[in-house]
């Protein structure tokens, strides 16, 4: 009796042990974002678009190039990943022989955990020289660049998970479309993908995340130029890379500092929302 | 005529022989009945004439399966058109996680038919004729995994028969369904057999001696006996035919 009491115990302390070093994590975000908004106001900081907080006379705090620079890498990022890990999943779960399968799949795994310093490498030996002659600019440290190199990044998410909620489709359902006459592509697109598609949904959202936070790759391949973008040619410095490039040099608790918590704040929220919206969907039924 | 010729057919799953050298015509408007104790590999059989064993891996067969005087399981044959000839019930109700109306639309839909007042038409149509639409006409949009078991047999019912094949697979297809729901079933089968050709596999031997002409009794993957229904049911040649269908059987 005694020792089952120890052991319950031990098990809640090492739960609430996590929650709390969580918690502690998001106070610590919220106590030094706050002292920020002494200095600047709401308004400025999520609609400016200027952020150089170095400035002599006026320093600007506007995060709006940056997060919007974040979601233009994002957002190209899952063009790429999410036809091509949807079409990955589908080729290994309903083509593919199982010998190209067992083959295939430990590569995709092997994909994901290629460390992100090595595929900003990656991004600035090979995919920047080869963008740059591509669009005839002098750089190919772009938008472009940070997007393709986090699809890299996130397929192998979006390919396993999206291959496991179309594994997961019963037999059933297979069975019934071919008996109608349907083809393998219809039988894919009509049947399976529809009712597979909130795990798919759910791939798409964790493949987000994970692009969305990435820091290292977007930090190396993507120029960080702290101007609003205009397209996705140009040059552009995300949340994420911001932060990293300047945490490390600002002054402890000058309003540079507390502002720089603030946009780590933001993005929180973002990861934050995906991550709900993603346990939301797959957690409808 | 024959629309169907199996001749010395053997299929196996793995190492163990699920069907026998099995050989006989099925003629065409007909209803055919296919009875036999269970695990005698009825299900396997239909799922021969419309080659949706093709899915299970490791499954090998010989012998010949004609239809309209084609090879089925010739590698030239498309496989696809062969299917869309052939409606198939299946023994277990398989609807897709779609609305109802949507479950009956598809087959037209991949079909490439798109006139939107034909689709309706012969979705109501296929309803009516798998006596659906009554309990259904007002939800045609809900979900058909709302459905119950036995309505959910009859969409699929429906559904086979939206595409008009001209051979209709049923894999028990009543035996889910109260008896009102099956006699109307019977009836709508018999009625069907003007169009189509019907193989039925049921274990209900009343319904297999009220709606079918033909009646092929297997038996751990022999074809035991296969003749006229009423022949088979007053003077069958076997004694263990007889054992079976008087139910003196095991
Ligand atoms: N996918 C499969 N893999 C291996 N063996 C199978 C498979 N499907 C069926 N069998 C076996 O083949 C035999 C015939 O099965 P089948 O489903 O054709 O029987 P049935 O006559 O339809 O029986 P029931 O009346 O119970 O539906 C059974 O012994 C069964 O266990
Ligand atoms: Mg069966």
């Amino acid at each position: 009796m005694k020792k089952e009491k120890i052991i319950e115990g031990l098990f809640f302390i090492n739960g609430m042990a996590v929650i709390i070093v969580l918690l502690g994590i998001f106070a610590l975000l919220i106590i030094n974002a706050i002292p920020a908004f002494k200095d600047i106001t709401l308004k400025d900081f999520l609609f400016g678009y200027v952020w150089n907080p170095e400035a002599y006379t006026t320093p600007s705090f506007g995060i709006l190039s940056m997060v919007v620079s974040t979601l233009m890498v994002t957002i190209g990022a899952l063009l790429i990943a999410i036809p091509l890990g949807i079409g990955t999943a589908a080729y290994l779960t309903d083509v593919a022989s199982p010998k190209v399968r067992e083959i295939a799949k430990p590569i995709v795994e092997i994909l994901a955990s290629i460390p992100s310093v090595v595929i900003g490498f990656l991004g600035i030996v090979l995919v920047g020289p080869w963008l740059a002659k591509l669009t005839g600019q002098s750089s190919g440290l772009n938008a472009i660049n940070g997007s393709i190199l986090l699809a890299v990044m996130a397929l192998p998410t979006v390919i396993s998970l999206s291959e496991d909620a179309l594994g997961s489709v019963p037999k059933a359902y297979t069975e019934a479309s071919w008996a109608l006459g349907g083809n393998k592509w219809q039988t894919l697109l009509m049947v399976k993908i529809p009712a597979a598609h909130s795990g798919i949904l759910a791939a798409c959202m964790l493949g987000m995340g994970r692009a969305i936070g990435e820091t290292m790759t977007v930090l190396m391949a993507c120029g960080n130029a702290p101007a609003f973008p205009h397209a996705f040619t140009d040059p552009v410095r995300t949340m994420t890379a911001t932060v990293a490039i300047e945490l490390g040099e600002v002054p402890y608790n000058t309003t540079h500092f507390y502002a720089l918590f603030a946009v780590g704040l933001v993005l929180f929220v973002f990861t934050f929302c995906i991550n709900l919206i993603s346990d939301l969907v797959i957690h409808k039924k | 005529m024959n629309k169907v010729e199996i001749s010395n057919f053997n299929f196996y799953y793995g190492q163990t022989q699920c069907l026998k050298n099995i050989s006989f015509d099925i003629t065409s408007h007909q209803v055919t009945s296919i009875i036999g104790p269970s695990g005698c590999g009825k299900s396997t059989f239909l799922r021969c004439l419309n080659r949706m064993n093709d899915l299970i891996p490791g499954v090998r067969m010989d012998g010949v399966i004609n239809i309209d005087g084609q090879d089925i399981n010739a590698p030239q044959l498309d496989v696809v058109s062969l299917r869309k000839k052939i409606g198939m019930v299946f023994q277990k109700p398989n609807p897709f996680p779609k609305t109802i109306f949507d479950n009956v639309a598809y087959g037209l839909r991949i079909n490439g038919i798109k006139d939107q007042d034909y689709i309706d038409d012969k979705v109501q149509e296929s309803l009516k004729n798998a006596v659906l639409w009554d309990e259904v006409k007002d939800r045609l949009n809900s979900s058909a995994l709302a459905l119950s078991g036995g309505q959910q047999q009859r969409l699929c019912v429906a559904r086979a028969l939206a595409i008009a094949p001209e051979i209709v697979l049923m894999d028990e297809p009543a035996s889910a369904l109260d008896p009102i729901a099956t006699a109307k079933l019977e009836e709508l089968i018999v009625k069907l057999k003007e169009k189509y050709t019907i193989i039925i596999v049921t274990h209900n031997m009343q319904q297999a001696a009220r709606i079918s002409d033909m009646t092929a009794f297997f038996m751990q993957g022999d074809l035991v006996e296969y003749k006229h229904t009423k022949q088979l049911f007053t003077h069958p040649d076997k004694k263990i035919t007889e054992d079976y269908i008087t139910g003196r059987f095991g």
